[in-house]
């Protein structure tokens, strides 16, 4: 848990004192990511480096799992706090293993202890401890480069992580798959991470929470469903672009809008069957076909089912597309474009129609949290819009 | 393959032209009158290796912890003008400087050693500070991040990372050392520049040449050592002698 109170920075320039964090407070919980977003000298970095002191606090305090930390000496702290920077920093002087070791030996570990931990953090970053240990920074790539600055930030296994825009320097297509290999390695080991980032999409994907800031100040600190769609006032509305209804797209799983109810058809039935019961549910043009274990193997259209006779195996269209119970909607919002249609039937993990997903459902889910906000404007007594 | 013929021919022709030489030079007796010289050569070499070795230890255990001490952030303000002030040191010719030394010290070896001393401070004091300046602020901040206390920062990222422009500095320096030395002859303390200037005064060329072509080759040597060393030292992923 990281916990900022009244955090403040001032610095004093030629001219004038600036102050590049005013009385920041929030509260991180354990085992959450926490993305400070905001546009550049808005003081998410500041607030960032104030945690560990690398930025010196003009006033306020740091709370980590509910310790003060100001009576911590700086090492002390430091060595307990997993940091990770743009610039990577990696000690080129060292191997691979000597930079990721680089904490266990400050911390005093015996060889063997930090070797074989050393292996321990390749197998977790996916990497070949074989290949990559005694390498030098220099010899690898950028996006490989990271992941080891990942690893040397984990290597004591600190509860908490700072990380100042870790996959910033590196390749879209890259950042993608870094991205997703931290969640995944977030979901075990259930760090509390402070996140800066000054892009809106890579917040949304990777933060539980995101807190804006401008000008030094916090001004929305919420979870990225809440953000987007009750943004607080102006600034943060505009911070997060006109197509804010659609970046909720991904937040939203399909598992929850799924409806279960689905009429089908097997191969054996007859289309007069098929056409009995897209009638009796109503459905506009086709009605899916599945096997002995229910898993959908094709589509029988209306026209079909009513202009022509014999069995539904004979008279099958291919399924558009199937979907997934841990798709998110923008997936399936591209494959409705994709495929000219509004529904698309969906499985389970086994492969098993479970049920479908339609255009109507999706705009249906998305729009009920705005409906709810229109009621209740200043709900948990926040301020109202445009202040 | 027109272009290997013609340097296997220059390699050839210098081959047969070298092989000339000596046996012209063995021919007209040179050789033995380089000969000898021989044992004045043995003694001065080694004076002359003495005096750079002195000077220029004293230089590196002086301009290192000086560079340092410049590089530290809390020095920051003074450390130009500082450097400004070693700057013009250099640019007063080692001669005047030996000559100062001899009238503040006397004549003989501590003079000679003093003058060498100064003249070889600055080339390493200024890598050391170049070199440690130039160290990445982000690598900086990584090393503070992750909990290393400012000493150890030093040891274990700076230095390690400015060593090969710290040894640069140190070849540039003890190259102007040895070249130098012959010139403490004139103040009293020996060395190969004894034969030289003697050589000189007495327009006895073999005698001069005795003196020349030894400290040509000493200075070729100590590079080498250092070079060598530097290969060894410097760490191999900072090294850009040892990339792959």
């Amino acid at each position: 848990m990281i916990r900022l109170d009244n955090l403040t920075k001032v610095f004093d320039t030629p001219d004038g004192a600036v102050v590049a964090a005013d009385h920041i407070s929030m509260e991180v919980p354990r085992g959450e990511i926490c993305v400070l977003l905001g546009p550049s000298g808005c003081g998410k970095t500041t607030t960032l480096k104030m945690i560990n002191r690398i930025v010196r606090a003009t006033s306020g305090k740091v709370f980590l799992d509910g310790e003060d930390t100001s009576g911590l000496n700086t090492e002390t702290l430091r060595r307990n706090i997993g940091y990770v920077i743009q610039q990577i920093g990696l000690f080129p002087n060292m191997t691979i293993e000597e930079n990721i070791t680089a904490v266990p030996r400050l911390l005093g570990w015996d060889k063997a202890r930090y070797k074989a931990r050393a292996r321990e953090l390749m197998d977790m970053i996916a990497m070949d401890a074989e290949a990559f240990l005694k390498r030098y920074p220099s010899e690898l790539s950028g996006g490989q480069q990271q992941r080891i600055g990942v690893a040397r930030a984990l290597a004591a296994d600190p509860p908490v992580m700072l990380m100042d825009e870790p996959f910033g320097a590196i390749d879209p297509i890259n950042r993608a798959v870094i991205q997703d290999e931290f969640l995944k390695m977030q979901a075990q080991l259930n760090k509390t991470i402070m996140f800066v980032s000054h892009d809106i999409d890579e917040a949304i994907k990777m933060g539980d929470r995101i807190a804006i800031f401008r000008q030094g100040k916090l001004v929305q600190y919420s979870v990225p469903d809440e953000l987007l769609s009750a943004p607080r006032n102006a600034f943060v509305e505009s911070f997060l672009g006109e197509d804010r209804a659609l970046k909720r797209l991904n937040l939203v799983r399909v598992r929850e809008v799924v409806s279960g109810e689905l009429g089908t058809v097997n191969p054996g039935d007859t289309l007069a069957t098929a056409r009995e019961r897209i009638d009796a549910h109503g459905y506009r043009d086709a009605i899916v076909m599945v096997d002995d274990h229910r898993r959908p193997i094709g589509v029988i259209s209306r026209d079909t089912a009513s202009s022509r006779q014999g069995y539904c195996r004979d008279h099958t269209r291919g399924l558009p597309a199937i979907v997934q119970l841990d798709d998110d909607l923008r997936k399936v919002a591209s494959l409705m474009f994709a495929h000219d249609t509004t529904w698309l039937p969906c499985v389970d993990e086994t492969g098993r129609l479970c049920g479908q997903i339609t255009q109507r459902d999706m705009t249906h889910h998305l729009g009920s949290r705005y409906r709810s906000h229109r009621r209740e404007p200043t709900a948990n007594g926040e301020q109202p819009r445009g202040d | 393959m027109p272009i290997r013929s013609l340097s296997s021919a220059v390699r050839l022709g210098a081959a047969v032209v070298i092989f000339v030489a000596g046996v012209w030079a063995q021919a007209s007796g040179l050789i033995d009158d380089f000969l000898f010289y021989w044992p004045d050569v043995q003694y001065l070499a080694i004076q002359h290796l003495w005096l750079t070795a002195v000077s220029g230890s004293l230089a590196i255990v002086v301009a290192i912890p000086l560079g340092i001490v410049l590089s530290r952030p809390s020095v920051a303000r003074w450390a130009e003008s500082l450097m400004q002030v070693l700057n013009v040191g250099t640019t007063i010719p080692t001669l005047a400087v030996l000559a100062l030394s001899m009238s503040f010290l006397g004549i003989g070896t501590l003079p000679a050693v003093f003058g060498l001393f100064v003249a070889t401070l600055l080339p390493i004091a200024r890598n050391t500070y170049v070199g440690l300046r130039s160290v990445s602020p982000a690598l900086k901040e990584a090393a503070a991040g992750i909990g290393m206390s400012p000493l150890q920062r030093l040891l274990r990222v700076e230095l390690p990372n400015a060593l090969y422009v710290i040894f640069a500095g140190i070849r540039t320096a003890l190259a102007i050392n040895v070249g130098t030395v012959p010139l403490a002859f004139l103040i009293g303390a020996g060395g190969l520049g004894e034969l030289i200037f003697t050589g000189i005064d007495l327009y006895d060329t073999v005698m001069m040449l005795s003196g020349a072509i030894p400290t040509a080759l000493l200075a070729v040597v100590v590079d080498l050592v250092i070079a060598v060393v530097a290969f060894l030292v410097v760490p191999r992923g900072v090294n850009p002698a040892r990339q792959r």
